[in-house]
């Protein structure tokens, strides 16, 4: 992350310098700064919603239901959270979330998984293995029905906006399986202790 | 397609906001109102939270776009990508997907006009729009929400697997279209 934060930087300043682009640089600089504010504030209200709703989910025991359905996969993909742990209902709560395009909905049990992924965390200052994990498979996109996408193509004229849709699906599944299989790897070169035995 | 997607997401957080307390009440006697607001008093503290790693992030890349870089980036990629036959008109707004949905939509979008949503380009450009995530964004707010710093590994898989989704989307592409 530090390598590639200088690189933007870097590349920005220099690019800038070199194509007169300074005042856009520093103009953009602040602005983004902003932004990134905004967008905080802007998660906020339907952060607050979500974690009150996945509260009560919790209480009324089932996100630990959710949890149990879907331990077979979470095994496989969390092999370090015990099993029935609140943080698998969030994960399954953020993956459904995501594959069905609710995206304001998706970012609250996300963060509601993180939380219960930090809690089993011995070191609070670096990322977990399951960490690691849940936040690459994000990367492979995990929405079934990219409606942003379909709305851009509708918008542009397209006779067949949806057409796409297919193509989506494989691509986002070949994605997660190199998501799934990169994670693992990493996971195994770069641990963080030595584990005992076959892990 | 489009319609059913739209307004089935319009009915089930309505829908889930209804049952979850409901069942929990009913049910579960759980005290829905109490256990509410003991799980919503977070939302304000985690948003606070995520703001230092969004702005170092955002920030980074808003200098990025605004200093016209990509452009070189895509300069250096191009001769590299050329024995493939992946379209180069595609490679900016596949690049910018890691870095910023809504730069990377602006773009797709002026790829539609110029070669039409229905082109190969077209195409392509929506598989791979669809299949790749705005990664850094992700990191940022996931990672700032419980305020964890040393990020391992996660960036050079993630971006691995954006990039294995716009392999992937190639192929796919080149296969159906």
């Amino acid at each position: 992350m530090n390598i590639v934060w200088l690189l933007l930087i870097g590349a920005a300043v220099i690019s800038g310098a070199v194509k007169g682009h300074m005042a856009d640089v520093s103009n953009a600089m602040f602005s983004s700064a902003t932004t990134a504010i905004e967008l905080a504030i802007g998660l906020v209200g339907g952060m607050t919603l979500f974690l009150g709703l996945m509260r009560v989910a919790e209480d009324a025991g089932l996100v630990r239901v959710l949890a149990r359905a879907l331990r077979p996969v979470f095994r496989f993909l969390f092999p370090d959270v015990p099993r029935d742990h609140p943080a698998l209902g969030a994960i399954a709560m953020n993956f459904g979330a995501n594959m069905l395009g609710l995206g304001d909905a998706a970012t609250p049990f996300g963060i509601k998984a993180m939380e219960d992924l930090q809690a089993l965390n011995p070191d609070k200052d670096t990322a977990s293995d399951a960490m690691c994990m849940f936040v690459t498979l994000h990367s492979s996109s995990l929405q079934l029905i990219p409606v942003m996408v379909i709305s851009l193509r509708s918008a542009a004229g397209s006779k067949n906006p949806s057409e796409t849709i297919v193509a989506t699906i494989f691509a986002t599944a070949a994605s997660m399986i190199v998501a799934i299989g990169v994670s693992r790897m990493f996971a195994r070169w770069f641990a963080l202790r030595p584990r005992g035995g076959a892990a | 397609m489009r319609e059913l997607a739209n307004s089935a997401s319009n009915w089930i957080v309505p829908l889930l906001i209804l049952a979850v307390p409901l069942y929990a009440y009913a049910v579960k006697r759980v005290r829905v109102y109490e256990s509410f607001i003991e799980g919503a008093k977070e939302g304000f503290t985690i948003g606070v939270r995520i703001m230092p790693y969004l702005v170092a992030i955002l920030v980074a890349i808003g200098m990025f776009r605004a200093s016209g870089a990509m452009d070189g980036l895509v300069w250096i990629l191009r001769p590299v990508i050329g024995w493939t036959g992946f379209p180069p008109e595609a490679l900016p707004s596949s690049l910018m997907r890691s870095l910023s949905g809504s730069a990377a939509f602006a773009m797709s979008s002026e790829i539609f006009k110029i070669y039409g949503p229905d082109s190969f380009i077209g195409r392509l450009v929506s598989v791979i729009q669809g299949s790749t995530e705005t990664t850094f964004y992700i990191m940022a707010v996931y990672f700032g929400a419980v305020a964890v710093r040393k990020t391992r590994y996660t960036l050079a898989a993630s971006l691995i697997t954006d990039f294995s989704g716009i392999v992937a989307a190639y192929g796919i592409c080149r296969l159906l279209f």
